[in-house]
């Protein structure tokens, strides 16, 4: 099988033959660095889809190199919206500050009574591995590189529907500004995600949340209904 | 100058650093990858304390069978210390959020945390999320360390640590990403870099990373270590892949058979029984299988989803119709750094360790289920805490430039060095020979042959080049210093493995297969290029 991966130096595809066999992209790569080109350079750890080491794209779309079979003819290339360190090895640091500027923790501890059907609520979004795969993914980074982003709305909601918060509204808050109301909605993020979370659903929850706090979509807001125009804008000076 | 340096950022090392930084301290966590990528995820079926929120359960049984398990090498004050703080790690991880299984019992906090069997526990004891119990408490706790404002280093491989007559000022680290050295100066350090299972590559469920490099940087800077003979063979590893399939599909009720569809041993039973219990099947040229499937397709996904998904792809079987093959493989790492009660690393003042890469005496010869994810939390904290005072009452030393000379000079020698044999060959190597020889059932014939490959590798070293010479994100040259840990270390097991003449929890060795009390029970300790001591 040949299998082409974008080299960072260069700026362009460089074709490899893997062995025609059942292997995952991580097997094929690491075969690749052992015996061929110790050059190549990418990131690894736990070969088991749980340590979100070693996300790439394939052929446009994002993927656990652990998780995936290659296939012939397949095009390997870096994840979108992060510098590239080399090949496919990226900084992931601008991308992990959403986490901070979302605050997406604990804020106040509130004993709480959990159930079963609690666990549920949230356990798919706690599934969440920090690949970066929605981040690459998400449409908004092309024109907004401050957006927060899937990941951290994502975990951002994860910690507003824990009973055991016992201060949403600041959670809430602090994923107005770039936040819930610049996603488009278009749902990459979900198609991306190799745990089956759904960021999308995530982020309109956290904006139906942000409404019954008194927010209000802003490009809604800034909309002209005809409304006759008094000379007095409601917004100014406050 | 930093109060607290923290080297891994995994489960041990984060808690240490939420409790230096609760007690005052100032701290920076220096990993060699992201902190989310620590080993610490793949813990996979949960956490012991004797909550007692499914069957009666007392923290006494816990100490018990703990120690029960450790046949006779732990250190009881500190089996009772870790259990007696279990209640508390749990009720601290829930305060941060932890989404842990619930049961539906209408209690309130931790009350209604759920509970599973492991093996060789007395209780349902193992609070759990799901399968994913170490990825949970890993993400809550790297959350909780963005919230109190815990400084991170990022992708900076630890090269050494600065010890000036026997005291620890510091580390040298290469920042991967420039290829830069740095000297980073602290009042104390605390190595929490994680476990050797990766010493057996191709054999392990560990990450690629588990290859001891704080164990390995300790015994440089003079530090000794103990019980490394002790690595624990996890029965059930997917065969193809080495991929782990948790514990917790035998404690909820799956079987192992053999290739005749026949049970050859109780499941839950402790992990050396049915490690050695399944290596004998193979002995007798039979296979053998984890077969879930009469807990059915709904009940699994409830419970296991990550191991149905990781079994689908990785060995092609589906659990709820299939049986899954399986193969015991390196999973843990008893032995480590030899620390005194108060964390401190004995012979290094102001070095302190904790979690898999140190040897805290409350696994002794084999570790329970369930007892890790409890020792890196409730230790970290302990941790974090004796690091705080020891720095709040250290006099200043003078920056040394010594080490980080020395550093820089080796590698550069790294990069001159000729490139005759591909060291990628010899990990393939080194992990299938220890594997084979220095494995589940030990032989002193094997011992001794394997010692003397290892000790080839060592001498051949020199010709083991970089190939790539880029000085920026080299990781060849990443993967060679793992290496040379990995290297530096097999020797240090074999060497302790061919000292204990009889058979003990993990260590098993033909010709000698009883326990040995009058002799061995003692911890065999080893220094850098010196003869092993018992005590």
């Amino acid at each position: 099988m040949q299998i082409s991966i974008l080299r960072s130096e260069t700026n362009s595809p460089q074709s490899y033959t893997v062995e025609d066999k059942e292997m995952t992209l991580l097997s094929a790569l690491t075969h690749i660095k052992a015996t061929e080109d110790a050059s190549l350079t990418f990131t690894a750890g736990c070969r088991a889809s749980v340590c979100g080491t070693c996300a790439v794209r394939v052929n446009g779309k994002e993927e656990l190199a652990c998780a995936y079979k290659v296939q012939d003819g397949d095009v390997v290339e870096p994840l979108q919206y992060h510098p590239v360190l080399r090949d496919l090895k990226v900084d992931k640091n601008k991308a992990k500050e959403t986490l901070l500027k979302s605050t997406a923790w604990l804020h106040s501890f509130a004993e709480a009574s959990l159930t079963h059907a609690d666990e549920k609520f949230s356990e798919r979004q706690t599934d969440c591995i920090l690949c970066d795969s929605c981040y690459s993914a998400c449409p908004v980074y092309a024109v907004n590189p401050d957006f927060l982003g899937p990941f951290a709305l994502t975990r951002a909601y994860r910690y507003s529907t824990d009973k055991r918060e016992g201060d949403v509204k600041t959670i809430i808050d602090n994923v107005q500004t770039n936040g819930v109301w610049d996603c488009t909605l278009c749902g990459e993020c979900t198609l991306a995600c190799p745990k089956g979370i759904d960021p999308k659903m995530d982020i309109m929850m956290l904006r139906g949340k942000s409404l019954e706090a008194g927010y209000e979509d802003p490009s809604f807001a800034q909309q002209s209904f005809g409304t006759p125009n008094f000379g007095f804008d409601p917004n100014a000076g406050f | 100058m930093i109060d607290v340096l923290i080297i891994g950022a995994g489960g041990a090392g984060l808690t240490a650093a939420l409790s230096a930084k609760e007690a005052g301290a100032s701290v920076l966590v220096v990993g060699k990858a992201y902190p989310t990528n620590s080993q610490t995820s793949m813990a996979q079926g949960g956490m012991n304390a004797a909550l007692g929120n499914v069957g009666e359960d007392s923290i006494a049984l816990h100490v018990q069978d703990t120690i029960k398990s450790a046949r006779g090498l732990c250190d009881e004050k500190m089996v009772e210390q870790m259990c007696t703080a279990a209640p508390k790690a749990i009720q601290w991880l829930e305060s941060l959020g932890v989404p842990f299984s619930r049961s539906d019992n209408e209690g309130v906090g931790t009350d209604t945390v759920a509970q599973r069997q492991m093996g060789g526990a007395s209780a349902k004891r193992a609070c759990y999320a799901q399968d994913y119990t170490g990825l949970k408490i890993l993400h809550t706790l790297y959350d909780t360390c963005l919230k109190e404002k815990i400084d991170f280093l990022d992708e900076h491989y630890l090269l050494n640590l600065i010890s000036q007559e026997g005291t620890v000022t510091g580390a040298i680290f290469l920042d991967i990403r420039t290829g830069e050295i740095k000297q980073i100066d602290a009042k104390s350090v605390i190595v929490a870099t994680g476990g050797y299972g990766s010493l057996y590559h191709g054999y392990t469920t560990n990450a690629y990373g588990a290859t001891g490099d704080g164990i390995a940087a300790v015994l440089r800077a003079g530090g000794s270590v103990s019980d490394m003979e002790f690595v624990q063979f996890h029965p059930t590893a997917l065969k193809s892949s080495s991929i782990l399939i948790s514990e917790s599909a035998r404690g909820e009720g799956g079987y192992l058979v053999n290739s005749d569809g026949e049970r050859f041993i109780d499941e839950l039973k402790p992990r050396d029984v049915v490690a050695r219990a399944i290596f004998a099947e193979f002995q007798n040229d039979k296979e053998v299988f984890l077969d879930v499937r009469h807990l059915g397709e709904e009940k699994l996904m409830e419970l296991l989803p990550q191991e149905l998904a990781l079994c689908k792809l990785h060995e092609n079987v589906d659990p709820a119709k299939d049986l899954i093959p399986i193969k015991p493989v390196a999973h843990y790492s008893m032995g480590g750094i030899e620390i005194e009660k108060s964390f401190e690393v004995q012979g290094l003042k102001g070095c302190f360790a904790v979690g898999e890469c140190s040897n805290a005496k409350v696994h002794g010869a084999n570790r329970l289920g369930g007892n890790s994810l409890l020792e890196i939390t409730a230790f970290g904290k302990v941790t974090g805490k004796n690091a705080t005072a020891y720095a709040q009452n250290v006099e200043l030393k003078k920056h040394d430039k010594k080490q980080v000379n020395e550093d820089r000079l080796h590698i550069e020698a790294l990069y001159a060095n000729e490139h005759e044999i591909n060291f990628y060959e010899k990990r393939e190597t080194l992990g299938k020979l220890l594997y084979e020889k220095v494995g589940i059932v030990r032989d002193n014939q094997v011992l001794s042959q394997a010692m003397e490959e290892v000790k080839s590798m060592q001498a051949e070293q020199s010709k083991m080049g970089l190939n790539d010479k880029s000085i920026s994100n080299n990781t060849n040259l990443i993967d060679y210093l793992e290496f040379s840990s990995a290297l530096q270390l097999a020797s240090i097991i074999i060497s302790a493995a061919l000292t204990r003449d009889e058979s003990r929890g993990a260590h098993f060795k033909l010709g000698f297969e009883e326990q040995d009390d009058e002799k061995f029970k003692m911890h065999i300790v080893s220094q850098a290029h010196k003869e092993h001591s018992c005590k």
